[in-house]
């Protein structure tokens, strides 16, 4: 490439629109971290610009400090993998007086994940959050496989989802996304209640639960026996969710579920999602997010495109 | 800092039957790697096997910038690892975890390996020696073919000792034994050892019982390798209890007594 070619490129660069507006949160790019799989963001700082990316949702918070899980915690599948960690966390107090300040100071935009076993804990997690500088939004998790209390339960009841939803909206001036459990018969009937209950926007999907067995042992190999997969092995049925979702449902979508590259990226937004996460791939290429945001405009200029939004949801129905 | 690098493989040879030792042009991360640390290295473009592998680093040529992992094949990852030919780029990312320590204090150091155990233990008896530290390495494996490392302590002049379960070399039996055996007849300041989690426990109970700092190795199943995703939590003491040290990031190396043992968390 010439040095005039580059010249023009970046400057083409600087006209395309990635900015988007996820029910209130204004991304500067639709490419952000999920929950669990990038920490607070400061682990993956030597890789990655944090405050580059369209968001950094931040590992779950509980009101208390939660040990998490004994081990094995994860094991290898085929294409993906099975986590069930326990929501190890420091609680909401440390989050709030050393992770929190520290990823502002940053320029980051933070996506807060809370989790409890009551809907109360919930409320009071959003109480205590709300006008906390520094965070764009709270994630909803109410669909977390590993937790013996709370958790997946508040997700697959859409009478509960949509008591959680309010419960939650009525405590906080901050945009609400509930992230959506997979485990469900019917996606879309989860994704209404939400809506109902008040929900700015929504995260889908949370890990599908799964098990693998030692042979050599005749015992399950996760010490909780059952964990949540992710990875490449669930893109099609959380894209297949996205786009049931999108047409079902007046809201916003984030979507995620085994993103690895930039043509991932691009369906999801097409299946109607506005925003994207990256999880497992994170793990893979510690700098994938960078290289889906380059990607993208990449995408972009060949097609040219000059906002973002125009393919999100390009290829659902007419 | 870390960073990843495309790394381009040198030396890839079978030492003994499924023990390899691997060599590949990594500057930036042969430049800051210490000893224990480790490197994660993707084994294929492919999604299957999908996460890096972590391997503890070997040696170093600082030099040459090149890195040596030494393995073992013990699933699928390692098994199309050791069919990587000489002259691909490989994926590594590194240097990650934290060190072992350098005890300026110590007249003379024990390094304990058990099995592939020894890995870590290579670099680290290199630059111990450097310091002018006097340095034993006890070694043990099943059987004498799988006493993988010996030339490179015969290399760098390092005295060891050896043990093997079947007595086809040294000592007829553990690697914990030949340990108990030298701390009788031996002076030991401080103990580096990393292996097995079951021999790992009996080091530390014997160094604690005999009042001896040192730091352990361990291995875990793991996912990011940078402390994110919490995958490869081991239980340690704490001054109230007890909690979760993520391997990659706290570790791998913890200190003699830090670590409580799956025996122990049998309640």
């Amino acid at each position: 490439m010439s040095v005039t070619d580059k010249k023009t490129r970046k400057k083409a660069r600087a006209q395309l629109n990635l900015q988007v507006n996820l029910g209130g949160m204004q991304l500067k790019n639709p490419v952000t971290v999920a929950s669990g799989t990038f920490g607070y963001g400061f682990e993956y700082e030597p890789f990655v610009d944090i405050a580059g990316l369209g968001a950094v949702i931040v590992k779950g918070t509980t009101l208390e400090p939660r040990m998490g899980n004994p081990s094995p915690r994860i094991i290898e599948t085929p294409a993906g993998m099975l986590n069930a960690i326990g929501l190890e966390n420091p609680g909401v107090d440390v989050f709030i007086g050393e992770y929190l300040p520290a990823l502002r100071s940053r320029g980051v935009t933070v996506i807060a994940n809370i989790a409890g076993n009551t809907m109360e804990e919930y409320a009071r997690l959003a109480a205590r959050l709300d006008g906390q500088p520094g965070i764009a939004g709270l994630e909803l998790n109410i669909s977390c496989p590993n937790v013996k209390q709370g958790g997946l339960q508040f997700g697959t009841d859409p009478v509960m989802v949509k008591e959680m939803v309010a419960a939650v909206k009525s405590q906080t001036s901050l945009p609400v996304m509930p992230k959506l459990s997979p485990n469900v018969t019917d996606i879309t009937a989860i994704a209404r209640a939400a809506y109902e209950g008040g929900a700015d926007c929504l995260a889908l999907i949370n890990t599908l639960m799964g098990m693998a067995i030692d042979v050599d042992k005749r015992r399950p190999v996760l010490a909780n026996t059952f964990g949540g997969l992710s990875g490449p092995a669930i893109k099609p049925v959380a894209l297949r969710m996205v786009y049931q979702v999108a047409q079902e449902v007046p809201l916003p979508i984030m979507g995620l579920g085994g993103i690895m590259n930039t043509r991932d990226a691009l369906e999801f937004l097409m299946a109607g999602a506005t925003a994207i996460s990256i999880g497992t791939a994170n793990f893979v290429d510690p700098m994938i997010t960078t290289q889906i945001i380059a990607g993208l405009q990449e995408y972009m200029e060949e097609c040219h495109i000059a906002d973002i939004n125009d393919i999100i949801g390009a290829a659902l129905p007419q | 800092m870390s960073s990843v690098e495309k790394a381009l493989v040198i030396r890839h040879r079978e030492v003994v039957p499924d023990y390899y030792e691997l060599e590949f042009i990594a500057p930036e991360i042969a430049l800051e790697v210490l000893p224990g640390q480790f490197v994660n290295i993707r084994i294929s473009d492919s999604l299957d096997p999908l996460l890096r592998r972590p391997f503890s680093v070997y040696d170093v040529d600082k030099k040459l910038g090149s890195i040596t992992v030494f393995y073992k094949v013990v699933g699928k990852g390692t098994k199309l690892l050791s069919q990587m030919p000489i002259q691909k780029p490989l994926d590594v990312m590194g240097p990650l975890g934290r060190s072992f320590s350098i005890p300026t204090e110590a007249d003379q150091v024990f390094l304990v390996g058990g099995g592939v155990g020894i890995a870590p233990l290579v670099y680290l008896s290199r630059v111990l020696s450097s310091e002018g530290i006097k340095t034993k390495v006890l070694m043990g494996a099943s059987t004498a073919g799988f006493l993988a490392g010996k030339s490179m302590f015969e290399k760098f002049g390092v005295p060891f000792l050896v043990s093997t379960d079947d007595g086809s070399e040294g000592l007829k039996g553990r690697v914990t034994q030949l340990l108990a055996e030298q701390l009788l007849i031996d002076k030991c300041d401080y103990i580096f050892a990393c292996g097995p989690e079951s021999m790992l426990e009996t080091v530390t109970e014997l160094a604690m019982e005999q009042n001896i700092k040192g730091e352990i190795s361990l291995e875990g199943h793991m996912a990011c390798g940078v402390g994110a995703c919490l995958g490869c939590a081991h239980l340690v003491k704490t001054g109230e209890g007890q909690r979760y040290a993520k391997i990659c990031s706290e570790g791998p190396v913890f200190k003699i007594g830090e670590v409580l043992f799956h025996s122990q968390d049998e309640r």
